[in-house]
């Protein structure tokens, strides 16, 4: 396996995205859009998409830069550290991870306009409130060439925004994934007012009449191409997570550094001295589970399960300690919403249920392990 | 094309590898035994437990495997990483036990190849690689722990030799070490840290004695060793007079590395879940459950931190400070396991006849021996996150 640690590429690439990110898109901009209320920022994106970000995983074949998910997971810290709001994982990890097991030419074509920035995706994956993606009672029923497809999905992260929407579905044959526009007939979404502020909604289906184009792969085949995504988007998920657990973090030691009480900076004080330095190490072991993620996504994905999982569940776990020591060691002003680190738990907790909470990822571990 | 060969040459490298394992590792020393009684420590005390201990380890000093990665002068193979890992993947797929291990070889031969003179890693390095001298570590005293630099070990200068006096404690297997390396206060003016020499001792030496010290868990290694008028050959100090705190601090260093990288992370090498489901009780206790899944999290993660830290060091960059982190979170990891396997066996495991309960007790010295939790802690926050005081 290659190294654990960034390569040239990979750390240039993370010198370029924090540039742009703490100048273009700092957490002030996540203020501001949610002040205008707002949920989503598509000039943003359009700028990310201009710097290549979009194609990430995108073949070159389809006018993508095809990097890898270590470099999608490099571009996601960063955004991670700066709350930044953007389709990227939902559209540019998953919709084009799973896109690309395809090879037609209408797939092709999707992914082409992925990378261009013209189209984005929602992934409609959850039925109740906790993440359980086999467990599907949304029904496709045969008509004609197509389907009709009936239920509703919840907490669809991208849900009002996106272009178009990819949604597993319980057929007669099996589960079935579709991708369809979010304008189709039928489809109504209902806006979420996340604590996040960004864009999530409940999708219901009512009659969705689809074409036989809009099945993706085989009848009865559409969990085994979803799972593909979902792990990208995990992963991925976790390096956003640990850039925020990092950002957090650093927000604090600054604070331990310049705040005076009782005559003396609070840093001197062991007591929280010694907290600080365990959530240090708390990073660091759940950065090498998100390097060591991104690797095998890239080299031997049939086998990432483990690896995905153990990230998601560290990164989970970082962050909400991160943010919990931080508000807490902050004192007073880390409870005002003057102060930015209410954003960070906030973004913290959604990003801990998103793609399955610690639970779940510690479920597939222990599945794994001889549980 | 670089790249390519290098690839070709570690497999023809592991192809020598398994014929000369194929050839050499006596059937008797295939059974994959690791843990105290499976351990050959070497040295003059030391009595093997059958000729093939004693076959295997020949063979393999012969061949400078029972420290590959050291020059072969000193007695090594001068094996690269690359090929360091190879051998060790080809042990384990034959069950071959350890040739030697040692204080010898973990602690004072790293610390000699930095700091020795030549003529003392000519002299030193090549028994400790055959397994004919035995070390043991003489650091900690009853008023130094925590506070190492705080030794009061003391070698009055008397021209071509010091003369010691004073007492070490925790100095494992003071009983059956030939020589062992310690700190001792060769300047009583200077400040603290810069008055302390790195010196070996022949434990022979009139004026040496040792007392083993019993713990919570049972017997130990452990000892006390005194020190009265000790005539020791200014030739034998390590380093610069006076500097051996430098000394002591890579070598602390070295060993937080192996504490967390060594059978101490792993605990008992079982799986969690393996250990639950061979438990009377532990598969139906949900509580139980959810923290071994939780321990069993974090042990991964902390695999891919070693791998990772591992990873840096071959490209030049040390881990430095952060083995600090390794020694913290892999001991208490460690104390976290042992607990659970504990709860897991219920009263199964509250005997002596079980070695559960004496493993369980060992741990918790894991987070005490070469440098506490909280040191460790303390070391994190001042020197990584720079915070005041």
């Amino acid at each position: 396996m290659a190294k654990l640690i960034q390569t040239e590429e990979e750390t240039l690439l993370s010198e370029a995205a924090h540039g742009f990110l703490s100048k273009s898109a700092p957490v002030s901009r996540l203020r501001e859009m949610r002040d205008a209320g707002k949920r989503n920022d598509p000039e943003l994106w359009q700028e990310m998409t201009s710097a290549g970000w979009a194609g990430v995983l995108v073949p070159e074949a389809a006018d993508g830069s095809d990097m890898g998910h270590a470099a999608a997971h490099v571009l996601a810290r960063e955004m991670g550290r700066n709350l930044t709001v953007s389709p990227f994982l939902s559209t540019a990890v998953m919709a084009a991870t799973l896109l690309r097991q395809l090879s037609d030419e209408a797939t092709t074509e999707k992914l082409k306009q992925i990378a261009a920035g013209g189209l984005t995706y929602a992934l409609a994956l959850d039925e109740s409130a906790k993440f359980s993606p086999e467990q599907v009672e949304l029904t496709a029923e045969k008509r004609g060439n197509g389907y009709v497809l009936k239920g509703q999905k919840r907490f669809v992260v991208d849900g009002c925004q996106a272009d178009r929407v990819l949604v597993l579905a319980k057929s007669d044959e099996g589960l079935c994934l579709f991708d369809l526009s979010n304008k189709s007939p039928g489809l109504t979404q209902k806006a979420l007012e996340m604590i996040d502020s960004r864009d999530a909604a409940d999708l219901m289906f009512d009659d969705v009449e689809v074409s036989g184009e809009a099945l993706l792969g085989e009848v009865g085949r559409g969990y085994e191409l979803l799972k593909p995504a979902l792990e990208a988007g995990q992963a991925a998920l976790a390096a956003e997570t640990t850039g925020l657990a990092e950002a957090a973090f650093a927000l604090t030691t600054d604070y331990l550094k310049e705040r005076k009480q009782f005559g003396i900076t609070i840093g001197s004080f062991q007591a929280l001295q010694h907290r600080a330095a365990h959530m240090w190490c708390e990073i660091e072991l759940t950065h090498s589970a998100v390097l060591n993620a991104g690797r095998i996504l890239d080299e031997n994905p049939e086998q990432a399960t483990l690896a995905v999982s153990v990230a998601k569940a560290r990164a989970t776990d970082t962050a909400q300690k991160s943010v919990q020591e931080g508000v807490q060691m902050h004192g007073g002003i880390g409870m005002t919403d003057a102060f930015d680190m209410g954003f960070y738990m906030k973004r913290a907790r959604v990003a801990a249920e998103w793609l399955g909470d610690y639970g779940y990822h510690a479920g597939q571990v222990a599945q794994l392990r001889g549980f | 094309m670089g790249e390519v060969d290098a690839e070709g040459d570690l497999a023809e490298f592991r192809r020598e590898v398994r014929d000369w394992l194929e050839t050499n590792c006596p059937p008797e020393m295939r059974d994959g035994a690791a843990g105290e009684d499976a351990i050959c420590w070497g040295g003059t005390t030391w009595t093997f437990t059958c000729d093939a201990q004693k076959t295997w380890l020949d063979r393999c000093a012969a061949r400078g495997f029972t420290v590959p990665t050291w020059p072969k002068p000193y007695g090594g193979a001068g094996l690269s990483r690359d090929e360091d890992k190879i051998l060790k993947e080809e042990m384990q797929a034959i069950g071959a036990r350890s040739p030697l291990d040692s204080f010898g070889i973990w602690m004072l031969g790293p610390a000699l190849l930095k700091f020795g003179s030549e003529e003392q890693k000519l002299h030193f390095l090549p028994p400790i690689a055959r397994g004919e001298i035995r070390w043991c570590q003489g650091y900690s005293e009853p008023g130094a722990g925590s506070d190492l630099a705080g030794v009061q070990t003391h070698a009055a200068d008397q021209g071509e030799t010091w003369l010691v006096n004073g007492q070490k404690i925790w100095t494992s297997y003071a009983d059956r070490a030939d020589w062992i390396f310690a700190l001792l206060r060769t300047d009583r003016e200077a400040k603290k840290h810069l008055g302390i020499s790195f010196v070996l001792m022949d434990m022979r030496s009139p004026g040496i004695t040792t007392r083993p010290i019993r713990l919570i868990s049972g017997a130990s290694p452990f000892c006390e060793t005194f020190f009265e008028d000790v005539e020791v050959p200014k030739h034998q100090v390590v380093g610069t007079i006076n500097r051996g705190w430098d000394v002591a601090k890579y070598l602390l260093t070295h060993e937080r590395e192996m504490i967390s990288n060594g059978g101490n992370v792993m605990g008992s090498g079982r799986a969690l879940g393996a250990v639950l489901s061979d438990s009377e009780t532990g598969e139906s206790d949900p509580v139980l459950r959810g923290e071994a899944m939780r321990a069993e999290v974090d042990s991964l993660a902390l695999e891919m931190t070693l791998e990772r830290y591992k990873d840096q060091a071959e490209g030049g960059q040390g881990v430095g400070d952060a083995s600090a982190m390794l020694k913290y979170m892999g001991t208490e990891l460690n104390k976290k396991r042992l607990e659970l396997e504990m709860a897991a066996d219920g009263s199964a495991g509250l005997t002596w006849a079980d070695t559960a309960a004496s493993s369980w007790l060992r741990t918790k010295a894991n987070s005490i021996e070469g440098g506490t939790s909280e040191v460790m802690l303390s070391i994190i926050s001042r020197r990584i996150l720079n915070l005041p005081g």
